[in-house]
């Protein structure tokens, strides 16, 4: 047999399993043009959908005239909120427990709301219509700051006002104004203002977090195709959360979710801008059970920045105690979270600011405090997970940038300080002071290894000298050293703690093993590029030792794959990637009891090697699984059901905690305000590794968010609540020219509880990117004086930041 | 808008005439009206390069440009540049050195950079840099895009030496 002249390392790497920088799968399709988006679906009789939206960021909406458009040649809807009402759909739940409108009733909170949906037999006569509808706005004042909406008498949200004299509850408990949403506290306030009290030293900083937008290449959009014959809707879309999407549009409209199929094609890109549920979504599925015809809505560019989910926008007023030797003693935030005029934060129920409270970081610190208030403003709603899980980002550009005022405080070096006060090795499990169970984590082991291969030592001196050679005029630019140690949570998550809308966060696999020993499975997440197709299947083939070339992954279709919650927050290698090796386990099992009867001896006589099992102590007899699937199906095996298939639910018991080392050396022009990015080390510990390939291409990715976000990009808004930012023109990309090369390493620290020890990677770069490269420029200017300062450092704000420290002359 | 123009192109070989209104955007057209739906919209306003086609030899953003000034033209789209049995050596190349992720950007990535090397057939990574600056990813970091480039540059210059 060949099986028999291989060796056990052939048979190991044939499977292409675990640890494989296995080629993607996807590549052939997306390299040739074959790729299958949104808007590369095409239906018999198909309209497009378009909308009118406000110029204005806070109106009431007095008239709306449709008559000139639906005058015009091919229009063959113009819908309204008094439309929507009678179907109870003019509003929509958000996934934060709040109702957004999904078209203007009565008034608009910001700009670009949907005011009217035009339905034509194409775009461009869509596009005609959408100029023809005639809408009579009053303006109303318009507040863009949250603190001054706190102090307002404008009430941007009457409808939530209720009868009474006092102010009837959120859905996070009491509201203290018509323009605040929820407190959430953590922590304790007492014990932990007493610790600053006393403490040797306290450092105080407001640290912004700007607001950005994920901005994935591909906009949002969905094809929605009501069959009226069978009652049956179909529904393709942009949707990181497809079954949480079919299970929502079920609950909104009534049709039961049986006669439901929402099916997420090839998605470009996500970032967390595709887990909301849209105004667009809903107005193509009314269209299309309106007109009994299929009904496209895609949004273009502008309507991507100005109106689907924004991420950030988070005022994080900070203050953390330690000794005079930089023990940490305490810490203590307050944030005030902008979430604009519906509350449309992505986070699980639970959790009103998401994660926030990861905000002690990679340290032992043992006392903390944080609360963060939602306000209501007249910008976009949204607050979503920019490739981060549920505000981790926001957490961890707060702490990192905490340390570094502190290491000002105390006159220390921050490498040092981090140091001391990292978590050590031996006390994972680890409670932190606000309330999570960290599961593993060797942070100093992954530092040294960080500032040994930067060279951190003669960096610093290097730094000294250019100090001293600028201010003796030999030079006019700076060096930076941004560091920065994360740790993220992900993996949301165990049931019991997380939800969206009452939905569970588990995730599933099914597998069905082919007779002829190839696989398919399907699983309840989404690939947005992260190679799903690729990795799953390297899983499956380490767990049931049939070759990943012969395993075929599927996701995105709700008809047939089983229920899951998704793909963000960095969850699918956590859970679905757990329920996979859970799945492949029971498949496992099974062809152990199929391989003892074949081999006539007891299921506890044969053990599982690579990809066959065999009589333990007498290896030249085994079954191959191959084998063992075609008997599976084939042959009669008393006492055991014919087939080989397996599902798995799976509930993580706890989330996964991935956690990093970046470095950033910057050269800052002190007279341009240019930077450039001179090296760049990330270190990533996300556990078991499955595809090293994709793990590098993931942290390149995130870096360049991460450069994007600290760098220059922003949604940013004048007094009127207009837009600035609404093109790629102003809303910065880096393109290949502004992005540096990047160096990658790892340590490997695997989730004790994680079925394969893997712990999620796709967001580390975007979570510890942003604070290494805003760390750079402030470091840069710490020996002139400089403690904080708001991203993005854009060109503009560096400038201003040398001219106010006096370094113009 | 019965203001209709008598329009010929050649794409991807292939003759085709139509009458179509002048605003049509030739994105517009490949898409939808020929079914090419290699290359995407991204933007709609020439700076993410995801409608990256080739017209008469220069790479041309195809979202901002009307199909009657490409009337009579030669366009070349994704869907031209190889074919499953004979893959252009980019399309190899991308995906041996992992420069792509969600797709979206890669066709007229692979467009603009088979233009790239016919305009410089041995370019510098600064050089690969510059020449794909309009064309937009936010997966990959750029770093294996320019890397997978580099290396399509080395193969088909090793196979021009073979030939000669």
């Amino acid at each position: 047999m060949k099986d028999e002249v291989q060796t056990r390392e052939d048979r190991v790497a044939g499977l292409k399993g675990l640890g494989c920088s296995r080629k993607r799968v996807e590549d052939a399709r997306f390299t040739q043009g074959k790729g299958n988006y949104v808007d590369d679906i095409k239906l018999p009789g198909m309209l497009h959908g378009d909308f009118v939206r406000s110029p204005y960021a806070h109106a009431r909406v007095v008239s709306i005239n449709a008559e000139a458009a639906l005058a015009l040649d091919g229009v063959v809807a113009v819908i309204t909120a008094k439309d929507l009402e009678p179907l109870g759909l003019h509003w929509m739940p958000t996934l934060a427990g709040d109702k957004q409108m999904v078209l203007a009733d009565g008034k608009v909170l910001f700009q670009g709301q949907e005011v009217a949906f035009v339905v034509a037999k194409d775009r461009y006569v869509a596009a005609d219509a959408v100029e023809l509808v005639e809408v009579e706005y009053e303006e109303l004042p318009v507040l863009t700051d949250p603190f001054e909406a706190l102090k307002s008498d404008v009430v941007l949200r009457e409808d939530l006002l209720g009868d009474g004299d006092t102010l009837p509850d959120g859905a996070h408990g009491p509201r203290n104004h018509p323009n605040h949403i929820f407190t959430w506290e953590v922590g304790d306030k007492d014990a932990t203002e007493q610790v600053l009290s006393e403490a040797d030293v306290v450092a105080e900083e407001m640290v912004y977090y700007h607001r950005t937008h994920p901005c994935p290449l591909e906009t949002c959009g969905s094809v929605a195709s009501m069959d009226k014959v069978n009652g049956k809707l179909t529904l393709y879309g942009t949707f990181q959360a497809p079954h949480a999407i079919r299970t929502v549009v079920s609950l909104i409209s009534g049709i039961e979710e049986h006669n439901i199929r929402v099916i997420s094609p090839d998605i470009g890109g996500g970032f967390g801008n595709k887990v909301g549920a849209y105004a667009g979504y809903v107005c193509s599925v009314v269209a299309s059970i309106v007109t009994g015809v299929p009904v496209k809505w895609v949004e273009d560019r502008m309507e991507n920045l100005m109106t689907t989910a924004f991420a950030r926008d988070y005022w994080m007023k900070g203050k953390i105690s330690a000794t005079k030797d930089g023990k940490i003693t305490g810490l203590w935030c307050h944030t005030t979270a902008d979430h604009g005029g519906f509350d449309a934060c992505a986070d699980p129920t639970k959790f009103p600011a998401g994660f926030m409270n990861i905000c002690t970081g990679s340290y032992d610190i043992p006392t903390a405090f944080l609360s963060v208030d939602g306000v209501y403003t007249n910008k976009a709603p949204g607050g979503v997970a920019y490739r981060c899980s549920f505000r981790v980002t926001e957490a961890a550009y707060f702490i990192e940038r905490m340390i570094e005022v502190l290491a000002i405080e105390l006159n220390m070096d921050a490498a040092e300080l981090r140091r001391i006060n990292f978590i050590r090795k031996d006390q994972f499990p680890y409670q932190s002071a606000l309330g999570w169970e960290y599961d593993s984590g060797d942070y100093h082991t992954a530092w040294d290894k960080a500032l040994e291969s930067v060279g951190y030592e003669a960096l610093r001196a290097e730094q000294a000298q250019r100090v001293e050679d600028f201010k003796a005029g030999k030079t006019r630019k700076l060096l930076g050293i941004g560091l920065t140690h994360f740790t993220e949570i992900v993996g949301a998550g165990p049931v019991k703690n997380c939800d969206i809308l009452g939905l569970g966060m588990f995730d599933s696999c099914e597998i069905r093993i082919h007779p002829t020993g190839s696989a398919i499975a399907r699983l309840g997440t989404i690939s947005q590029g992260q190679g799903h197709a690729t990795t799953f299947a390297q899983i499956l083939a380490s767990e049931i030792g049939l070759p990943a070339d012969s395993i075929t992954i599927e996701e995105g279709d709700t008809d047939t794959a089983p229920y899951g919650l998704g793909t963000y927050g960095s969850r699918s290698t956590p859970v679905a990637g757990a329920a996979t090796a859970m799945a492949g386990r029971k498949i496992r099992a099974k062809a152990q009891m199929i391989a003892a009867y074949l081999l006539e001896v007891h299921d506890n006589d044969v053990e599982f090697d690579v990809d066959r099992f065999v009589v333990k102590g007498a290896p030249e007899r085994f079954k191959t699984m191959k084998e063992i699937a075609f008997a599976a199906y084939n042959q009669a095996i008393p006492g055991i059901e014919p087939g080989l298939e397996a599902v798995s639910y799976y509930d993580p018991p706890n989330m996964t905690y991935p956690f990093g080392a970046y470095i950033c050396v910057m050269e800052i022009d002190v007279d341009t305000g240019e930077h450039e990015i001179r090296q760049f080390y990330a270190l990533d510990d996300c556990g078991t590794r499955i595809n090293p390939m994709i793990i590098e291409g993931q942290v390149h990715g995130g870096l360049t968010e991460a450069l994007a976000i600290a760098m220059g990009q922003e949604i940013a808004y004048d007094e009127l609540g207009n837009v600035k930012t609404g093109t790629l023109m102003d809303f910065f990309l880096p393109t290949a020219w502004e992005t540096p090369n990047y160096t990658t390493d790892h340590t490997e620290t695997p989730s004790p509880h994680h079925p394969i020890g893997a712990k999620g990677v796709g967001e580390s770069p975007n979570v510890g990117g942003v604070p290494a490269f805003s760390n750079a420029v402030h470091d840069a200017f710490r020996a002139f004086g400089l403690r904080q300062s708001h991203m993005p450092h854009d060109h503009w704000r560096i400038w201003k930041t040398a001219n106010d420290l006096g370094l113009h002359g | 808008m019965s203001n209709k123009m008598h329009i010929k192109l050649n794409v991807n070989g292939e003759d085709h005439e139509f009458l179509a209104e002048p605003r049509e955007l030739l994105i517009h057209t490949l898409r939808e009206r020929l079914n090419l739906t290699g290359p995407h919209v991204g933007c709609e306003t020439s700076h993410c390069g995801a409608c990256t086609v080739t017209i008469d030899g220069k790479s041309v953003k195809s979202c901002t440009m009307f199909v009657a000034q490409a009337n009579g033209a030669e366009v070349t789209t994704i869907e031209g540049i190889g074919s499953p049995d004979a893959l252009h050596v980019l399309q190899e190349s991308f995906r041996e050195h992992h420069g792509l992720q969600c797709g979206f950007c890669t066709p007229g990535m692979i467009t603009r950079a088979s233009k790239l090397l016919e305009e410089n057939p041995n370019p510098t990574e600064e050089e690969v840099r510059f020449g794909m600056a309009g064309n937009l990813c936010r997966c990959t970091g750029y770093q294996n895009i320019v890397k997978s480039i580099l290396a399509a540059a080395a193969e088909l210059n090793a196979v021009k030496e073979a030939a000669q």
